[in-house]
């Protein structure tokens, strides 16, 4: 059976979490492959965590991915990174973005959310995110900077990615979120 | 052309390409974007959001009488609000194709149980249809639509969570228009007085039996063969997450689940030691085998009844030494009001003034969290304004000062209106309010009868709440803007106090309606914030404390001017528009 590749996206409603899984799902499709995606909607998008799971390959039959099952967890805030760790495969990577987002009802951000993440995965990559997106023109193309740090980690081609963003974002946007796209596969580059 | 489709998307596609004319609902997560997508084919399907799931069911039948293939969607917990016409639709038949979709939520990802409406198709007999993923949505309602009109019977087709919402690649077809039957009045089917019901019943046993030697051939039911040893039955979602568990199994993949083809799946048994049954939530595949005495299986002693399944779950589950979850310990994020939400201000008021409320189904049910914990009660649709009735009648008239019913507008249409006329009837003094956002918020902002437009996209009638109330001889019934803290304040009090029944109604639309309205976020001036935490109790996720325990305010979050509760609540006011923007 040919392998099936899981990655798995965690972050706060609001972040774009969703665009950033489905234009992976798209690239995987176009490459004629069979994909699954799942998330969750309604209640839990109103400022909470929120989970996006990706599966491609030759032939995939569930939509979600287990625990110690993700090849590629990607996370856009840094808590959520350590929440869903859990789902890493043995010898899986890890992207963080190093943004602290302090959950409603509670008065500051919690410390040891770095050294929880490293010591689950040492070779973990920490990256500003917020900063890259301010400095490819606009805060909230986060999601974008993401999506290309942890392109560099999967078998599709700078081409193929620019497309599926080209295809997915609003028309004005589209510099932005290139550059955003751009700014992220450099910094995610080991 | 192959696309990703959600299965809501996939249900939606399938009524374009299957010929379907009528499609109703009500929004309710994880349904709710069934009809969302119907409506891009409005130009040949008519669709339409009814107030509740009862109307929809029964708009729909009306449909089917007429002669046209219809659906009706609804989550689970809304096929109880329709199970009245549902229990008897069943014996009258459809005419046009006549497909009920329930969306169930095994996990509780937005509902308050985790009801498995299998069992509605084994209560109101009548065949139930479990397709696995997008494609097979599309294909299977298809399979719905020609089972309903071969057998003239209703059919139950049941999606989860993981598959309305769940993106899979889907190939495309076109339209296939199919003619409306002509309506040819039969009152021994459609009246059912008791002389025709008494009838009919033994008519659907029959029907029934029919069906399920039909199921026992059906593709929709199908043996995948695969090592000798192990045998695997399983239907929907769970079939995904069993192919996962056991890659080389045989398995007996159920898509026409009841009449529950038992033949076939005694046949299957019988070649295998021991068949593993993987079903999410109940026994309800299990439950028929071992009534018919199959023993040599394996089901839920072993699979979980609570939560939602996973191939892991699964596999762990029949597992000699599963390895243990390794979960690191992180402080909660659970869902919260928006920044700029005009609920706020109810629940900061009522927890101010030390009131509780018996609340309802909605964005509003997020009142519960700290600091605002303005919440008692909250079950199901429509509840709130009973339970509170039902409080003061218990109690005593003194308690309905200190006990609210708090209720949205689409809820409050849902199966709120009968508990207001009920609330006056029987001389309550309740106050109710409703949080009028002016649409359905919570499912992601779908029309309802008090917003003035149809799912359609037409302009119509705005349901007046207060014209309502008096009609029904509650005479204090009024309005307060949600923004104005110290009016929403006045107007609790003065209802509270009032002996007889009324209505407030908080206005302020949904703030994530109108992105344009929002302005330049407001800023805490340092030097003269106390630190006295007056704000941080609105729970307002876009106010934090900084390192000397005063008041920041997250320019990513604030809305801006239009909302202020923060600074209204300021008490040296040091909360304010920028001065830039204030210039401007």
């Amino acid at each position: 059976m040919d392998k099936v590749t899981n990655v798995f996206i965690s972050g706060v409603g609001g972040q774009g979490i969703l665009l950033a899984s489905e234009v992976l799902s798209e690239v995987a499709l176009a490459r004629g492959l069979d994909v699954k995606k799942s998330e969750v909607h309604g209640m839990a998008q109103r400022g909470g965590s929120v989970v996006s799971h990706v599966r491609f390959g030759e032939k995939v039959y569930s939509p979600v991915i287990a625990e110690r099952e993700a090849d590629l967890l990607v996370s856009f805030e840094k808590m959520e990174g350590l929440r869903w760790i859990h789902f890493l495969a043995p010898g899986g990577t890890v992207i963080v973005n190093s943004q602290e987002i302090v959950p409603s009802g509670m008065e500051a951000y919690p410390d040891g959310m770095d050294e929880g993440i490293r010591e689950r995965q040492p070779d973990a990559l920490l990256l500003d995110a917020l900063g890259l997106a301010r400095e490819a023109g606009n805060a909230r193309s986060v999601n974008v900077v993401m999506l290309g740090a942890f392109s560099n980690y999967l078998e599709f081609s700078e081409d193929e990615w620019t497309k599926a963003i080209e295809a997915r974002v609003p028309p004005k946007t589209i510099d932005v979120n290139l550059k955003a796209f751009r700014l992220g596969r450099e910094a995610g580059r080991r | 052309m192959r696309v990703l489709l959600s299965g809501n998307e996939a249900v939606a596609r399938g009524c374009y390409e299957h010929g379907v004319k009528v499609a109703t609902a009500y929004p309710g997560t994880p349904s709710t974007e069934i009809l969302e997508n119907v409506v891009k084919y409005k130009d040949d399907v008519y669709c339409q959001w009814s107030p509740n799931e009862k109307v929809a069911f029964e708009v729909a039948m009306g449909a089917s009488f007429g002669g046209v293939r219809t659906i009706t969607a609804m989550k689970h917990v809304g096929l109880n609000v329709a199970a009245d016409p549902l229990m008897t639709s069943t014996s009258v038949g459809g005419d046009g194709g006549f497909v009920i979709v329930t969306a169930d939520d095994p996990g509780m990802h937005s509902s308050q149980n985790e009801q498995d409406n299998r069992y509605y198709a084994k209560f109101a007999k009548i065949p139930l249809v479990e397709p696995a993923d997008s494609q097979e949505v599309k294909d299977y309602l298809g399979a719905a639509f020609e089972i309903s009109e071969r057998f003239g019977t209703p059919v139950l087709f049941r999606l989860t969570t993981r598959i309305s919402h769940a993106k899979t690649p889907v190939e495309l077809g076109e339209r296939t228009e199919v003619a409306r039957k002509e309506y040819v009045k039969d009152t021994s089917r459609r009246v059912v007085i008791p002389a025709h019901a008494r009838r009919l019943h033994v008519a659907v046993e029959k029907r029934l039996e029919e069906i399920r030697r039909f199921a026992e051939d059906s593709p929709l039911n199908r043996i995948e063969e695969g090592d000798p040893a192990v045998g695997v039955i399983s239907s929907g979602i769970a079939y995904e997450y069993a192919r996962d568990a056991f890659p080389t199994a045989t398995f007996l993949k159920l898509g026409l689940s009841f009449p529950f083809p038992i033949d076939l799946a005694r046949e299957f048994c019988s070649r295998f030691e021991t068949v593993y049954i993987v079903e999410e939530n109940e026994p309800f595949i299990e439950e028929h085998l071992r009534i018919a005495g199959i023993t040599n299986v394996i089901g839920k002693e072993k699979i979980p009844v609570c939560g939602e399944l996973n191939q892991g779950i699964v596999r762990d589950s029949v597992a000699k030494n599963p390895a243990p979850s390794d979960r690191a310990q992180v402080p909660p994020r659970p869902p919260v009001l928006c920044p700029g939400c005009p609920h706020r201000s109810t629940f900061f008021t009522l927890n101010r003034m030390n009131i509780g409320s018996t609340s309802d189904i909605g964005c509003y049910t997020l009142g519960v969290m700290p600091p605002l914990e303005g919440l008692d009660t909250c079950i199901c649709m429509g509840a709130s304004i009973g339970n509170a009735l039902g409080f003061e009648k218990a109690i005593g008239k003194e308690f309905a000062k200190k006990m609210v019913a708090v209720i949205g507008d689409s809820t409050f249409v849902h199966s709120g209106m009968t508990g207001l006329a009920d609330v006056a009837y029987n001389k309550g003094a309740t106050t109710v309010i409703i949080l009028d956002n002016s649409i359905t918020a919570m499912t992601g902002h779908q029309e309802h009868p008090g917003t003035g437009v149809t799912l359609m996209g037409e302009p119509t009638i705005k349901l007046d709440y207060i014209a309502l109330a008096k009609s029904m001889g509650i005479e204090d019934a009024r309005k307060v803007d949600a923004y104005d803290l110290e009016a929403v304040k006045a107007a609790i009090g003065e209802t509270t106090e009032n002996p007889e029944a009324s209505l407030l109604v908080v206005e302020g639309p949904c703030v994530l309606m109108d992105r344009k309205s929002w302005g330049p976020a407001l800023e805490v001036n340092a030097e003269d914030c106390t630190a006295c935490g007056m704000c941080l109790r609105l729970g307002c996720p876009a106010i934090s404390k900084d390192d000397e325990g005063k008041a920041a305010i997250n320019p990513l979050f604030c809305v801006g001017e239009l909302c202020s509760m923060c600074a209204q609540v300021c008490p040296v006011k040091c909360i304010s528009v920028p001065v830039e923007a204030a210039a401007s």
